[in-house]
C-alpha cells in the first residue's frame, strides 16, 4: 500500500514537474498584482524597417490570450490613441500608467521595442531576424512586474536549440498561424513574439486567469 | 530493488515524458485574427477584411469554439468605419459579454461613438 502511495506521489510530481520549468527571476511583485488584462502598446522601432513596430504588434495577441490573459483589441487601442492626438509609440509609451488605467481599464501595460527586424543579405545566403524586448507595467501602481527579451532568426533552421521541446511546439504552432506573407520577417516576429511572451518558459510570463494552468507557475 | 519499486520508476519516467508532451488544445479558435489585424495596419481595403472576419466567425460559431478576445471588438471599429453604426455597437457588446475584462474600454467606446467622437 505505501508503495502504491509513492507511485502515485512519484506520478503526481511527475506530471506537475514534467514540464514546469524552474523559475530564476522575482515573480513576487507580478504574483501579488494578479493581473487578468494587458494593454499592449504601439512598439517602439529601433530598426530600420517601418513596418517592424505593426508586423510585431498584430502577432503578440495570440501568445498572450493562449497564456491566459485578455488582451485588448490591438488595432482599436491604436485608433483611440490617434483619436486622442498620441499617434507615435515614443509618446504613446510615455503616456502615465494611471491615465491608461483609467481609459482602457487595464490591468497591466506592455511596453515592446523591436531592436533587429529584417534581412541581411550576405555573400551566399541571407539571413531574417527579429528581436525584441518587453515590459510588464502594473497600471494602477506603476510597478514593473516583468522583462524579457527574445530573438528568432531563419539561419535557425531545423535546429531547434532556442526553446527546447516548448520552443518548438510554439514554432510549430505559430507556423500554423501565420497566413503568406511576402514580408520575410513578419513570420520571423510571429516565432520572436511567441518565445517572448508564451507563458510556461523558465523566465517568461505566468499563466494568466483564463488558463486552466493559472497558479501553478 | 524490487519489482514494485522498478515499476513505481518506470511510470515516473513515463509520466514525466508524457507531462511534457500533451501540447493543450488552443484556449481560442483564431482563423484570421491577427492577419486581418496587419492587414488593417497595412491599410488594405477594409471590406475585404470584414469579409474576412465574417466568414471566419461562422466556422467559429459552427466549432463551438470562442473566438479569440478582441476579434469581436475589432469586427465592431470595421463596422464603425464603414458607418454601420447598429452592427458596431453589437460588436462592442459582445466583446464585453465574451470578455468582462473590456468592459470599461466596450462602454468608453460606445459612450464616445454617441456622442460622435468615436474611432474614425
Amino acid at each position: 500500500m505505501s508503495l502504491l502511495k509513492l507511485t502515485g506521489a512519484l506520478l503526481a510530481l511527475a506530471l506537475l514537474g514534467g514540464c514546469a520549468a524552474p523559475k530564476t527571476i522575482d515573480y513576487t511583485a507580478y504574483k501579488q498584482a494578479r493581473p487578468k488584462s494587458i494593454l499592449v502598446l504601439p512598439p517602439i522601432n529601433e530598426s530600420p524597417e517601418v513596418q517592424a513596430s505593426y508586423s510585431m504588434v498584430s502577432q503578440v495577441t495570440y501568445p498572450l490570450a493562449e497564456a491566459g490573459y485578455y488582451v485588448l483589441p490591438i488595432a482599436l487601442v491604436d485608433e483611440t490613441f490617434r483619436q486622442n492626438g498620441l499617434t507615435t509609440a515614443n509618446d504613446i509609451q510615455g503616456v502615465p500608467p494611471a491615465k491608461l488605467h483609467d481609459i482602457f481599464g487595464a490591468d497591466a501595460a506592455l511596453y515592446i521595442t523591436v531592436s533587429e527586424y529584417g534581412t541581411q543579405y550576405m555573400l551566399i545566403s541571407s539571413n531574417t531576424a527579429v528581436t525584441a524586448s518587453a515590459k510588464l507595467v502594473d497600471l494602477r501602481t506603476g510597478t514593473t512586474l516583468w522583462t524579457g527579451s527574445a530573438r528568432a532568426s531563419s539561419e535557425e533552421g531545423n535546429n531547434n536549440n532556442g526553446g527546447g521541446l516548448v520552443g518548438m511546439l510554439i514554432t510549430a504552432a505559430v507556423k500554423q498561424v501565420i497566413n503568406s506573407s511576402t514580408d520575410a520577417a513578419h513570420p520571423i516576429a510571429g516565432i520572436t513574439s511567441a518565445r517572448l511572451l508564451s507563458a510556461g518558459q523558465r523566465t517568461g510570463l505566468l499563466y494568466g486567469p483564463r488558463n486552466p494552468k493559472y497558479g501553478t507557475d | 530493488m524490487s519489482k514494485a519499486v522498478k515499476l513505481a520508476l518506470m511510470l515516473t519516467a513515463i509520466a514525466t515524458v508524457a507531462g511534457c508532451q500533451t501540447a493543450p488544445q488552443p484556449l481560442y479558435q483564431w482563423e484570421s485574427y491577427q492577419p486581418q489585424v496587419y492587414e488593417y495596419f497595412k491599410g488594405e481595403p477594409k471590406e475585404a477584411q470584414v469579409e474576412a472576419l465574417e466568414r471566419d466567425l461562422q466556422k467559429i460559431n459552427a466549432s463551438g469554439r470562442k473566438a479569440p478576445p478582441g476579434y469581436h471588438a475589432h469586427l465592431g471599429m470595421l463596422y464603425l468605419s464603414m458607418g454601420k453604426d447598429d452592427q458596431m455597437v453589437q460588436e462592442f457588446r459582445t466583446e464585453k459579454a465574451l470578455f468582462p475584462e473590456s468592459a470599461a474600454y466596450m462602454d468608453f467606446l460606445l459612450k464616445n461613438a454617441k456622442t460622435g467622437v468615436a474611432t474614425k
